[in-house]
């Protein structure tokens, strides 16, 4: 939103900020190789996180509606993608259908996950979404017999790569001079869908519909006087959030080559519900930042914890993993003591947690 | 469209229990196009009730309303909202973190269609379409004369702006019928002149306004009709001059007993 304010200010300087923008987000990637080939696979996954969470923010944020198993839409469309383009039923169906069948199917998902639980609120939709999402979880773990399915615990391997032509984008191409590598390639791909979502997500908010999503969340019963049939627009935002779930697990399981329901555990939902909650509900901008940090920040830690200590105390006195959990509680802590709204909040949030602070 | 003194909306037989509590027993009334229609009673009468049910809120266990000519039966409250009737509430419900403003756009949501295509593509039509929202709901604050405040969130507004917000918000789905439970409640008595003023505004451009009110004289003011309630039964129905000497009222507002001459003292 504020960009595109910006824009009808300063028009000059914010098409210069976007191309700085452009430029610094193709450049990223060569920057990363630099490093390591390990922190381009890591930031593609953090992209992932970035993608789940502003599908959740629809739900969550923008709807109201508290979900603990959106997890369950990510394993949905991953595992469309994997049976449909792997050697397990040995269909190889190109990504460009698939992965728009994995968005429906996970679409599916969200309305069958909705339609049974609209009238339900608070912790109460939050006990049966969490079900929901060891539901399907346990589904993909139990589905190899008596037909096999899905595999069961051991997953699903082999799966395609996305593929144009002879465009592969798990080989190494050089062009232009530049090697490309599989993961580089991915990460184009996976910051095209990352700005058509920001785009989808901001014109949502700022729409009709998003207008009344607000309502629902503000006041439920005033809305319906007003005309708004909140069982359709729950039943939309579901809808929505568990397709753009669905895509991310589509590109999951083509980045990874490989996915076992193991992927999809409960800790995952937590995971992205918490990015959504520390960014700032409802505001795009902080949910990617909330994303953001909890992709990389554990993954800088693996890195440095070891060697640091080392360096300290000439052994390693606490695990990485140890830390990781102790500065995510840490940081949990804080964020409810000191802005509950959010790193990033939304306006309407600020307003809603400032209320409630003063009453 | 059909002139004043036709039946807008009517009522006949309409039960209601909660538990042992007969809220609305048998209440038939009508009211008629063009006209201000009040439901008064003491506290406890069903007048919030007959508004609930009416809306869709709750469902009535007997009897049908019927409303333009069709029946009002089993429908959910967005539906009878989009069949025309809006309300506001006894309790001022407003969207209170939006402004005012966004509570009247979303009125505004009943009378028109983007969806989420819509709302990606900004097309044309949906751009014309949010501008006329914009423009219609600013045009509704000056009617109800809080254009000032449009950007200010509902919650930051005086109480009595409050109330016209929420009129404001009703009217903003086009309502045949608009239903406000006590608007004047808690006003001073220059907010509630100014209030009638409104009423009789809304009245002159077409809407049907029923009112549940507590102050007399606002009611005995400004409507046509009354319909009046207790224990959940309907007492007397009929111009407001008439129902104002009816002794059944007199009763059931100053207790059977007393006189109104020490009533009045």
């Amino acid at each position: 939103m504020e960009i595109l304010v910006d824009m009808k200010k300063h028009p000059a300087a914010a098409w210069i900020g976007l191309a700085l923008i452009a430029v610094a987000l193709a450049a990223l990637p060569f920057a990363l190789a630099a490093i390591g080939t390990a922190w381009v696979r890591i930031t593609n996954l953090a992209l992932l996180f970035v993608l789940l969470s502003l599908g959740l923010n629809i739900v969550v944020g923008f709807a109201g509606l508290l979900d603990l198993g959106y997890i369950a839409f990510y394993a949905v469309g991953a595992y469309t993608y994997a049976l449909l383009a792997s050697p397990h039923f040995n269909l190889h169906l190109p990504f460009w259908l698939i992965l728009p069948l994995g968005a429906a199917v996970a679409c599916l998902f969200g309305v069958l996950l909705g339609a049974p639980t609209l009238k339900l609120r608070g912790d109460y939709l939050a006990i049966v979404t969490l079900g929901f999402g060891e539901i399907v979880r346990i589904f993909m773990n139990n589905l190899s017999q008596p037909v096999n399915i899905t595999n069961g615990p051991q997953g699903i391997t082999l799966i395609d790569p996305f593929r144009i032509g002879d465009f592969n984008f798990a080989k190494t191409d050089v062009m232009l001079g530049l090697t490309f590598s599989g993961p580089v390639k991915y990460y184009y791909l996976l910051v095209l869908v990352l700005l058509a979502i920001i785009v989808i997500n901001l014109r949502l908010q700022d729409s009709r519909i998003g207008r009344a999503w607000e309502a629902i969340r503000e006041d439920e019963i005033a809305a319906r006087a007003m005309g708004l049939n909140t069982r359709n627009l729950k039943l939309l935002a579901f809808a929505m959030g568990a397709s753009f779930g669905g895509v991310s697990g589509g590109i999951f399981a083509a980045t990874q080559g490989f996915i076992s329901p193991e992927s999809f555990v409960l800790v995952e939902s937590v995971m992205v519900l918490s990015m959504v909650v520390l960014g700032g509900m409802g505001n795009i901008w902080g949910v990617i930042l909330g994303a953001l940090l909890l992709s990389f920040v554990p993954e800088v830690l693996r890195y440095t914890v070891e060697p640091v200590q080392r360096a300290l105390f000439g052994r390693m006195l606490i695990e990485p993993e140890v830390i990781r959990m102790l500065l995510f509680g840490l940081a949990l802590v804080l964020m409810m003591l000191f802005r509950p709204a959010g790193i990033l909040p939304s306006a309407v949030r600020k307003r809603e947690f400032a209320r409630k602070a003063a009453t | 469209m059909t002139g004043a003194g036709d039946a807008l909306l009517s009522g006949k037989g309409i039960n209601k229990r909660f538990g042992g509590v007969q809220a609305l027993s048998d209440v038939t009334f009508t009211i008629n196009h063009g006209e201000i229609y009040g439901l008064i009673g003491p506290n406890g009468a069903g007048k919030t009730s007959l508004f609930n049910v009416l809306t869709g809120i709750y469902t009535q266990d007997s009897g049908e309303f019927a409303f333009g000519g069709a029946p009002l039966a089993g429908l959910k409250p967005h539906e009878v909202a989009g069949r025309g009737i809006a309300r506001t509430f006894q309790n001022i419900r407003l969207f209170a973190n939006l402004s005012a403003l966004e509570n009247v756009m979303i009125g505004r949501h009943v009378r028109t269609r983007a969806g989420v295509w819509g709302a990606i593509s900004r097309n044309a039509r949906t751009r014309a379409e949010e501008k006329a929202i914009e423009k219609r709901s600013y045009e509704l604050l000056d009617y109800v004369g809080i254009a000032p405040r449009a950007n200010d969130l509902a919650r930051h507004l005086a109480y009595g702006d409050q109330r016209r917000l929420e009129i404001a918000r009703a009217l903003a789905t086009d309502p045949k019928l608009l239903a406000l439970d006590e608007p004047a409640a808690g006003m001073n008595a220059t907010e509630t002149t100014s209030l009638k003023r409104l009423f009789d505004d809304i009245r002159h451009d077409g809407t049907t306004i029923l009112l549940i009110e507590h102050d007399m004289k606002l009611v005995m003011s400004v409507c046509d009709r009354v319909l009046v309630l207790d224990y959940g039964k309907k007492i007397a129905e009929g111009p407001a001059a008439a129902v104002q000497k009816d002794p059944a009222v007199i009763a059931a507002y100053l207790g059977g007993e007393v006189t109104l001459q020490r009533a009045q003292a």
